[in-house]
């Protein structure tokens, strides 16, 4: 026996580690025919691990004070502190990263109905990861303390005040002080660094347990455990590691690539992912010209927009989340995959990106605005009320198109990509 | 679902052009940005530290890292750049009591370390050549791209000295040297940056023969 084995061993008398080893890669059977799109989760995962090792060392030169955080991120990070800049840079652009690669595993999931039961609680743990990531971008936003920090934060912090009765009461809580002040700025750095990361990091864990615990979903929508050999391996599945291993650094070195030529070479991201009002301090008597939320909110902010009253406009908006819990019952459709789902499924799913992307684009415009890219006079107002009512829709209708349309007999086993 | 996805790209491709537009001002141009010429940058810095500092600071800069990056000595740098301090490592702080500034000019003269990542660096160099004469305005005169502006045309003297050309290629220079105070780092990051990219293409050699080494299997 070597060395190796007998340390193991020594350590498998007293804590599962070859077998959690096992459980979760070298036994973990997942279906062997994911594509591309399976490899936002792993990527989610490399971000977070960036947010988190470069957010502990931004967090010792961080002065999280109304008077000094501006001069400490511009100072310190950006100019005294060898490398802070870098540090600085992969947290901002993992930021924006973050909502990309998460945007897109969910798409996945919606394309190939992985939110379908046995997986409704891996859908609503990833539902509730996204909700605290939203809650941890916007409080990490405010911490450089520049214009838009501080204005954003304003904005948003506003919207608890329209629910009736306690509205002002609470958005005095939140802040700590009759308006947007240093104390916010404490309260909202220690959520920030302590809280939603703790929060996220289980969540993270409670999403993979599910997933593992029933196994992974791919594109053909077969459950891969229904044939297994006599083993009890299923037989379209293959042990996670080393092949998705394998491929998830192969997807991974591609990704960095991506993402480092943002963080070396277009750090501001053409001005979404550090927007120009942001170089300059926080000045609660100056407000700038244009307010809008970082591009990850802006199409829950058209939405907001789309409605002319502002407790509506809340409402509108919080159910546009909270509609996504509960997709796992709304889609009634006898398979899973888009691939095999009607046209009507088709379709709807490729409006709704499109909607989407259109929400987004409007959440950054002026709602007065005329709308440039049709052949026709609208005003961004007047398209995001159209995509709001679409997207109410699609989910909404969901269960009548999903139980009546026709759909393609589905394989008994997978079939893999050429 | 290939089919799909193209759709969707090419239907929402117009809407991200729209999406990435900015306002319009028809006096703003490009500015000759090159943040590798260095006699360009320490031209700008002369003018900037002669012309600028007197009223505003540069609260984030410190004379030393001009002097290393710009490659000025620290003595040309402390005698002939240096008017408020004579400690190298201070920043770029203006002569001007800030209570006096406001006194003047209605309002605190803004820090302008950062005001290149503010403005940008074309609003920066359209700003700088475009003061006209206005006789309504306090100081006489009034500029295209900031309307209504505090600041007098400090440099209309050397704009009549110099005449235009010359006078916009030494606002070319201080824009540069203002994008280059902005974020000292610019150059350094992208010249890093290449290496990283290098360091992952060749990473990715290996990494993609693994990956298909292990996969040639499975069917």
């Amino acid at each position: 026996m070597s060395m190796f084995q007998s340390l193991m061993g020594w350590v498998d008398a007293r804590f599962p580690a070859t077998k959690m080893f096992e459980d979760h890669m070298s036994k973990y059977y997942a279906p062997k025919n994911f594509n591309v799109w399976y490899i936002f989760g792993s990527l989610a995962m490399v971000v977070l691990v960036n947010q988190l090792l470069t957010g502990i060392w931004l967090t010792m030169l961080f002065n999280p004070t109304g008077a000094g955080a501006f001069d400490s991120v511009e100072m310190n990070m950006m100019r005294d502190v060898e490398w802070g800049w870098l540090l600085r840079y992969l947290h901002s652009t993992g930021a924006s990263a973050f909502f990309v690669v998460v945007y897109l595993h969910m798409f996945r999931g919606m394309m190939y109905g992985s939110y379908r039961a046995p997986r409704e609680l891996v859908w609503i743990f990833g539902m509730a990861i996204y909700l605290a990531l939203m809650a941890e971008g916007f409080l990490g936003y405010v911490l450089p303390w520049g214009q838009m920090s501080y204005w954003g934060a304003q904005v948003i912090i506003s919207l608890f005040g329209a629910i009736p009765m306690v509205g002002d009461a609470l958005t005095e809580w939140i802040r700590g002080d009759y308006l947007i002040s240093g104390i916010t700025l404490n309260r909202f750095f220690a959520l920030h660094v302590v809280a939603l990361p703790i929060v996220i990091l289980a969540l993270v864990v409670l999403h993979i347990i599910a997933l593992h615990e029933v196994g992974s979903n791919n594109p053909d929508g077969v459950e891969i455990k229904k044939l297994k050999d006599e083993n009890g391996v299923p037989l379209d599945g293959i042990p996670f590691h080393p092949y998705y291993t394998v491929h998830d650094i192969y997807g991974m070195v591609v990704f960095l690539f991506v993402f480092l030529t943002i963080v070396f070479f277009f750090p501001d991201g053409g001005g979404y992912f550090l927007e120009k009002p942001n170089f300059e301090p926080a000045n609660p008597l100056k407000t700038p010209d244009h307010i809008a939320p970082t591009w990850y909110f802006t199409p829950f902010y058209a939405i907001l927009r789309a409605v002319p009253d502002k407790l509506f406009g809340v409402i509108a908006m919080g159910a546009s989340i909270a509609v996504l819990f509960v997709l796992p019952w709304l889609d009634r459709s006898p398979v899973k995959s888009i691939r095999y789902k009607g046209w009507i499924s088709k379709v709807m799913l490729a409006l709704f990106v499109v909607a989407f992307i259109i929400l987004g684009i409007c959440g950054v415009q002026n709602p007065d605005g005329h709308v440039s890219f049709v052949p026709f006079e609208m005003t961004y107002r007047a398209m995001g009320q159209i995509c709001t009512v679409f997207y109410f829709a699609y989910f909404l209708l969901m269960p009548f198109w999903t139980s009546k349309e026709t759909c393609k007999p589905v394989p008994e086993r997978v079939r893999m990509a050429h | 679902m290939n089919k799909i996805a193209s759709l969707i790209f090419a239907l929402c491709l117009p809407a991200l052009a729209v999406a990435a537009g900015g306002g319009h001002n028809e006096y703003i141009v490009d500015a000759p940005i090159n943040l590798d010429d260095k006699v360009s940058l320490q031209r700008g810095a002369q003018v900037f530290i002669n012309n600028c500092l007197g009223c505003h600071s540069a609260k984030y800069m410190r004379y030393e890292r001009v002097s290393t990056d710009l490659e000025i000595p620290a003595e040309i740098m402390k005698k002939n750049l240096m008017f408020t301090t004579d400690k190298i490592g201070e920043t770029m702080i203006s002569s001007i009591p800030e209570e006096l500034a406001e006194k003047w000019f209605g309002s605190v003269p803004p820090d302008l370390t950062l005001v290149a990542r503010l403005r940008g660096s074309d609003w920066l160099y359209s700003y700088l050549t475009n003061f006209y004469v206005d006789e309504s305005r306090p100081w006489g005169v009034n500029n295209h791209v900031f309307a209504d502006v505090g600041m007098p045309h400090v440099l209309s003297n050397m704009e009549k000295e110099l005449g235009e050309k010359e006078f916009k290629s030494t606002m070319a220079d201080l824009t540069n040297y203002m994008v280059y105070m902005s974020e000292p780092i610019r150059a350094e990051r992208e010249r890093i940056g290449v290496y990283v990219l290098i360091f992952l293409a060749i990473f990715f050699i290996p990494v993609f023969f693994l990956n298909r080494e292990y996969w040639k299997d499975i069917h």
